[in-house]
């Protein structure tokens, strides 16, 4: 398991590497002189060069990808460029933050949910929990976030006026919290339930399948204890990949969410960044949102090869 | 295999896959919803009442027989404008799909197929880039690029051509070291003839249904992009921006909102039984053949 361990941290890092060059790369070709977008039109030629020269922006590609990573990774993430040059690193760990609560909120929905469903499905395929599912899933397909958090805003916010549209919250207070959580987190839930129940479904209907379940059938073992020790365990191996992939799915997502519910997390600092060229912002926020995306990643691949001894013998 | 028999095969499989497909209820009803849309896409415009930028009657009308869809706040009809933007949006997901799958095909065979160091660089790049999520790398690349078509399908190109590849790269991998390539080596045929009429048959199935997959993703990705203001440009007709701009008007004008939104579904979850029934029809004739 160490050997496995070591050698996927390796290829994170790897990948994680040829990443960041992609990211500065690709934030590089942004359009527009830097030093005149931080100083404005007005701005004296003098004064131009030198802050090109105070910003390294002379120096060779190479030379200033590195002080980027190198700053990246002490943590030294500079100044963005917008109104008030704030701090990046405590910016975007605020956001961050609000992000991951955003987040979290959603998957602790979502995934006693979509297994719960699921097991029912899959237990009884046919049924009407096995219908509801799939309906469900189908129409979860076909609409896109942003309609059904427009939806969701419609009736509860303004229809029935119960809970608020916008998200954004500075209260310290849980209830008020929640509630202002609810919507975008309900939003990103109906999309990931149809996933893992879908998935969970699939995972029990092949295990029940299988000849140790009859056997603890014939054993006499109650059904109660079939399904929860042996069948479910087996059965949610696809479904923790799913949710891992979900996570990284929700990373994504969360920009229309956040979008839709005027919600300050990391998703609108992207599009923030990007509308305003805020290179060195945008290389930060991309980078924490891909480290992010990796690390999930990571943790699928190694909570299946404890679960599952085969993977790692690959 | 002869090209003539390459073509009887083709044919065969033409006319029983297009059994199967009416033959499968829920495959059928996909078939048509996107038939129906590709005949919008191209006669929309033949078809919609009035021009997608045009005031049609007066603003804020609910639906009637005369704008079936209703208008928008500034009197635009919504059925023209929705009939419109099929086009829009039909043709850059279709048109960068289409891109998408020319492009990993070939890089997919040619890195499966002769594998080494160029496999272990392409595979490691594509990797990389698969790392940042999609949405992410769309809002950058559109940074850089700035709003327009191009940029929406070159976009869908960057995103896509990875994930195609890794599939083809599989698929490949899977019947490389087959008897039949062996044999084909064996009797001097040329690198391309091997990867395209040896490999690429049995890479078709996979190609096939990550293509209408991919498609249906595409539709989403554009949506999203005009949603956030950032896609298609005003006025041209975007479902998604026209979404976007319905927000303010949620509780006076729903159906602002509504038919652009269930045209999406419609369109999408057209797409998605249509691909669910090439998965079944095709795994069946590999199978077969």
């Amino acid at each position: 398991m160490a050997r496995f361990i070591l050698r996927r941290l390796l290829l994170l890092l790897v990948t994680l590497f040829v990443t960041s060059m992609i990211v500065f790369a690709l934030t590089q070709l942004l359009p527009g002189d830097v030093a005149r977008l931080i100083l404005g039109r007005e701005a004296g030629e003098q004064a131009l060069i030198n802050l090109r020269a105070e910003l390294g922006l002379n120096d060779p590609i190479p030379v200033q990808y590195i002080k980027w990573l190198s700053g990246f990774i002490v943590g030294d993430w500079g100044v963005a460029f917008g109104p008030g040059r704030p701090e990046i690193l405590p910016l975007v760990a605020e956001r961050l933050g609000n992000s991951l609560r955003l987040a979290f909120f959603a998957l602790a929905l979502s995934i006693p949910l979509g297994i719960l469903l699921g097991l029912a499905a899959g237990l009884k395929p046919g049924g009407i929990i096995d219908g509801i599912v799939s309906i469900f899933s189908l129409s979860v397909v076909g609409l896109p976030e942003f309609v059904t958090g427009l939806v969701l805003i419609n009736i509860f916010a303004i229809q029935l006026d119960i809970l608020p549209a916008s998200a954004s919250t500075t209260e310290a207070n849980l209830i008020e919290w929640i509630r202002r959580l609810l919507l975008p987190a309900i939003t990103a839930t109906l999309v990931l339930l149809g996933y893992i129940a879908r998935m969970t479904r699939a995972g029990v209907i092949d295990e029940m399948r299988k000849p140790y379940v009859r056997m603890a059938t014939l054993k006499g073992l109650p059904r109660r204890t079939i399904i929860f020790k042996h069948v479910l365990r087996n059965a949610l191996l696809p479904t923790i990949t799913i949710i891992a992939i979900s996570f990284g799915w929700l990373i994504g997502g969360i920009v229309i969410i956040e979008s839709v519910f005027s919600y300050n997390g990391i998703g609108r600092l992207i599009i923030d960044a990007v509308g305003r060229k805020d290179i060195p912002l945008l290389q930060a926020v991309v980078m924490v949102v891909v480290v992010f995306y990796a690390l999930a990643s990571l943790v699928a691949d190694l909570l299946y090869a404890a679960l599952n001894p085969r993977i790692r013998l690959e | 295999m002869t090209p003539l028999s390459f073509f009887n095969r083709l044919a065969r499989l033409t006319i029983t896959s297009g059994k199967q497909f009416a033959h499968d209820p829920l495959t059928l009803v996909g078939t048509l919803i996107v038939a129906l849309f590709i005949f919008l896409a191209i006669f929309g415009p033949a078809i919609a009442p009035y021009d997608f930028a045009e005031r049609a009657g007066p603003p804020r009308q609910a639906p009637t027989w005369a704008y079936p869809f209703g208008t928008d706040n500034l009197g635009r009809d919504v059925f023209s404008r929705v009939i419109w933007g099929t086009r829009e949006i039909m043709g850059l997901s279709g048109l960068g799909t289409g891109i998408s799958v020319a492009i990993g095909l070939c890089v997919g065979l040619v890195i499966g197929y002769f594998g080494g160091l160029l496999d272990e660089i392409i595979s490691r790049a594509f990797d990389s880039l698969l790392g940042i999520p999609a949405l992410v790398l769309a809002l950058v690349l559109l940074g850089t690029l700035g709003p327009s078509n191009f940029s929406i399908i070159a976009v869908i190109v960057i995103i896509y051509v990875p994930i195609i590849t890794r599939v083809i790269r599989s698929a490949t991998l899977n019947v490389r070291d087959s008897g039949y390539i062996e044999a084909a080596k064996l009797r001097g045929e040329s690198i391309l003839y091997i990867l395209f009429r040896e490999i690429l048959p049995s890479v078709l199935p996979a190609l096939a249904v990550e293509a209408a997959l991919r498609f249906s993703y595409a539709i989403f990705l554009t949506a999203s992009l005009g949603f956030l203001g950032l896609g298609v440009q005003p006025p041209s007709p975007d479902w998604g921006r026209m979404i976007g701009e319905s927000r303010n008007f949620m509780r006076l004008l729903p159906w602002m909102m509504a038919f652009p939104a269930a045209a999406i579904a419609l369109l999408v979850i057209g797409i998605n039984l249509f691909a669910d029934g090439l998965r079944k029809i095709l795994r069946y004739e590999g199978q077969d053949v």
